[in-house]
């Protein structure tokens, strides 16, 4: 396939691989944050570790948007369709994530509610067109990548008149998530975590620019390549970060030259500005509440916003106790370390949000990576 | 009523109750329908059962349920679907298949004109592939409590002596054979679902597999295992394989025939071709000393083009299917979880 068989293949992988080897100093270990679950995907999909020197490691970050949803708004979500008669559209992703009790979208939908899985907010209009006496709201999520799609769809709703259709609106944000995980106790000198630089986020980026990931790189002192989510992009964006590491630089570099500009995709940021603002703070599953870390609709549009246009109860949402996502999410424990993995928590029965996802840590160990645990353990303990 | 009326009505008319009420309607429903486009010495006995003669060797028996949505789409339908399905399961025994039965069960309101198309489609594949639909039946639900039409079919066939072909047969050191290119029939499928239609020259690739798997017990009679990879594609596939023999598989992903329009359709929708359906396409465990026969005689035949060597199975307490990557690193092929495409067979 052209434009994707390049970026995957093998005999350049062979030589980046050796580049890697001999560039990463010997008497030192890397840790580098994928804060994509796109990144963690490929990395297990295509084997990138098996190619990586044993004192490089990768960190698997929260960029996986189904998540870090808080288990709340997923009941909430599921009440919309149950208590309040909508059609709830959602992402494929977010069918199987357990919410309290372990009920998902998909457990609801067998028991009756009007559940639909979309590829697209097209899909999610036109089941509104298609409805004109049900109610039907949109489950929007993800990250900024998600986000110019759904404000385009509230802006169609609106030049159509479709008054049976809502957003329930749930994106989050990428750079406040990264200062967040930099600035929390787990990465302060001598704490459980380690980090030495990010591969920054591929899509994301292309919407929002390399721009705003400046500061963070600054503050921090940490490097960011932002890195395409092929897996030579991956390998490479690597390389860029060892050689940065080395150098005692810290800078913000772009690897996905071939789609990300610094300032990103000015359309997209202006549609978006233009429908929905910035939340005061916002709740992570793993990060918990963070400040200015999400998205919310404008008053300019709240008819479409499915939180005014609904009343959803207070709930006890809950966790699944021993779960630890949260921390999995934060990059301070591996999915090897939590008791439920493998056990009672799998992909085919998942008790936390990181199992469900395939760019979930959980899943993406257990499906792609699991096999060379053995040896990768030896390696680490070594 | 004469020909002409009855050719009417069925392209004017729907399925109503009195079609499943064992009334007059249900019998002219059977005659107009089935009955002349299934027709088949067997077929008309006309009893509740039919008699079949007796046979020599090991008979083998499968049924399979189909339900797809949408129920026609480029490179089948339902109909033939059904048929090759059954034909399938039955020849993945080593088995030659002898008769077909074949249960509807429609909806209230379904278009006899489309239950036409389907019922010669069902003919046509048992035709070509020269098995009969010997006896069947009929069942109406009402509306909203089916999808159209739902067929089920089981199928009868006879075993080669000499041939044992099982799951428990598989062992280290084998060689893993596939007939031809992975994910036709699901991303066929795909590209008619309502909310996804893409344009795609891609056709399923549904088809009756008994012939070429003649030729092979023939070239080969100790063909170890033989299986279709159907729902849950590939990967499920040599997960049941590997689980019920405990063994293990390494398979080699540069090996795995894919057409490119299938590639980038799975790449578009983010799905793993490995885990899409094929209903045309066989998988075979051998002696890894039989594998280039096998792979002639495969290849020779216009349903194994493409045939290749995948893998090997190999020793693992553990049944994992690994995949040495094309960019060179390994990864787990392991079970799906949950359902990646909603009932597409």
């Amino acid at each position: 396939m052209k434009y994707v068989d390049e970026f995957r293949a093998g005999d350049l992988a062979e030589k980046l691989a050796r580049q890697i080897a001999s560039e990463a100093s010997a008497d030192r270990t890397y840790h580098f944050m994928e804060f994509c679950g796109g990144h963690t995907h490929a990395i297990f999909r295509y084997g990138v570790q098996d190619l990586m020197p044993e004192n490089v490691h990768f960190v698997h970050g929260p960029g996986c948007p189904v998540c870090v949803l808080p288990v709340r708004r997923l009941d909430d979500a599921v009440e919309l369709a149950e208590k309040h008669g909508a059609i709830l559209c959602s992402y494929g992703d977010m069918m199987r994530v357990p919410g309290t009790k372990q009920r998902s979208l998909i457990k609801a939908k067998a028991d009756g509610a009007d559940i639909r899985m979309v590829y697209s907010t097209l899909d999610a209009l036109k089941i509104a067109r298609d409805n004109p006496d049900r109610q039907v709201v949109f489950f929007a999520i993800g990250f900024e990548t998600t986000t110019p799609p759904t404000a385009v769809a509230i802006k169609q709703a609106e030049a159509e008149g479709l008054e049976n259709f809502s957003v329930f609106c749930n994106h989050v944000l990428t750079p406040p998530a990264i200062g967040h995980i930099l600035d929390s106790d787990d990465f302060a000198p001598g704490g459980p975590a380690k980090i030495d630089g990010f591969l920054g986020p591929s899509h994301v980026s292309a919407v929002i620019g390399s721009k705003p990931y400046e500061a963070a790189a600054e503050k921090y002192q940490k490097p960011v390549v932002i890195a395409g989510f092929e897996p030579l992009d991956v390998m490479q964006s690597v390389l860029m970060l060892i050689r940065q590491v080395n150098e005692g630089r810290a800078e913000v570099e772009n690897e996905y030259t071939r789609v990300v500009t610094r300032e990103g995709n000015r359309k997209a940021q202006a549609l978006t500005g233009e429908v929905l603002e910035l939340r005061e703070s916002f709740e992570w599953r793993g990060l918990g509440s963070v400040p200015h870390s999400a998205l919310r609709i404008r008053d300019a549009y709240a008819f479409f916003d499915a939180e005014k246009r609904f009343t959803v109860s207070e709930k006890q949402s809950r966790e699944t106790k021993s779960c630890e996502c949260p921390a999995i999410l934060r990059g301070v424990k591996k999915p090897t370390d939590c008791k439920l993995f493998g056990t009672v928590c799998t992909p085919e029965n998942p008790m936390g949000s990181c199992m469900v996802s395939s760019e979930g840590a959980c899943a993406a160990y257990w499906t792609y990576g699991r096999f060379r645990d053995p040896a990768r353990q030896k390696a680490d303990a070594a | 009523m004469n020909m002409v009326d009855k050719g009417v009505s069925i392209r004017a008319g729907s399925v109503d109750m009195t079609h499943g009420g064992g009334g007059r309607a249900m019998a002219e429903l059977i005659a107009d329908l089935f009955q002349r486009h299934l027709g088949n010495p067997i077929l008309a006995q006309g009893n509740d059962g039919a008699l079949l003669e007796p046979q020599n060797g090991r008979l083998v028996m499968s049924t399979d349920g189909h339900v797809i949505s949408p129920l026609f789409f480029p490179g089948g339908d339902i109909g033939s679907l059904s048929v090759h399905g059954t034909l399938n399961d039955v020849a993945m025994t080593g088995a030659r298949p002898l008769y077909l039965t074949a249960g509807f069960i429609l909806e209230e309101g379904f278009p006899l004109a489309d239950l036409e198309r389907i019922v010669m489609s069902m003919a046509r594949a048992a035709k070509e592939a020269g098995v009969p639909i010997v006896t069947g039946d009929t069942k109406v639900v009402e509306k909203g409590k089916g999808d159209g039409v739902f067929i089920t079919t089981t199928g009868l066939g006879v075993v080669p002596d000499g041939v044992h072909v099982s799951v428990e047969c598989a062992k280290p050191g084998q060689a893993v054979l596939l007939s031809g290119s992975i994910g036709d029939h699901g991303v066929a499928i795909l590209s008619k679902r309502e909310s996804l239609e893409f344009e795609t020259e891609i056709r399923s690739d549904s088809a009756a597999l008994h012939g070429m798997v003649a030729a092979m017990v023939e070239a080969v009679p100790g063909i170890a295992v033989l299986r279709d990879p159907t729902r849950g594609g590939l990967a499920a596939t040599l997960n049941e394989i590997a689980r019920t023999a405990n063994v293990g598989m390494m398979l080699d992903e540069a090996m795995i025939p894919m057409k490119p329009d299938v590639a980038a359709a799975c790449e578009l929708l983010g799905l793993d071709p490995l885990y899409v359906a094929n209903e045309g396409k066989l998988v075979c465990l051998c002696d890894a000393g039989d594998a280039d026969v096998l792979l002639e005689v495969m290849r020779a035949h216009p349903l194994g083009g493409d045939a290749a060597r995948i893998g090997t199975v190999i020793d693992d307490d553990v049944n994992l299917i690994q995949m040495k990557t094309g960019f060179g690193g390994t990864r787990v092929v392991d079970w799906l979880a949950g359902e990646q495409l909603p009932r597409i067979c």
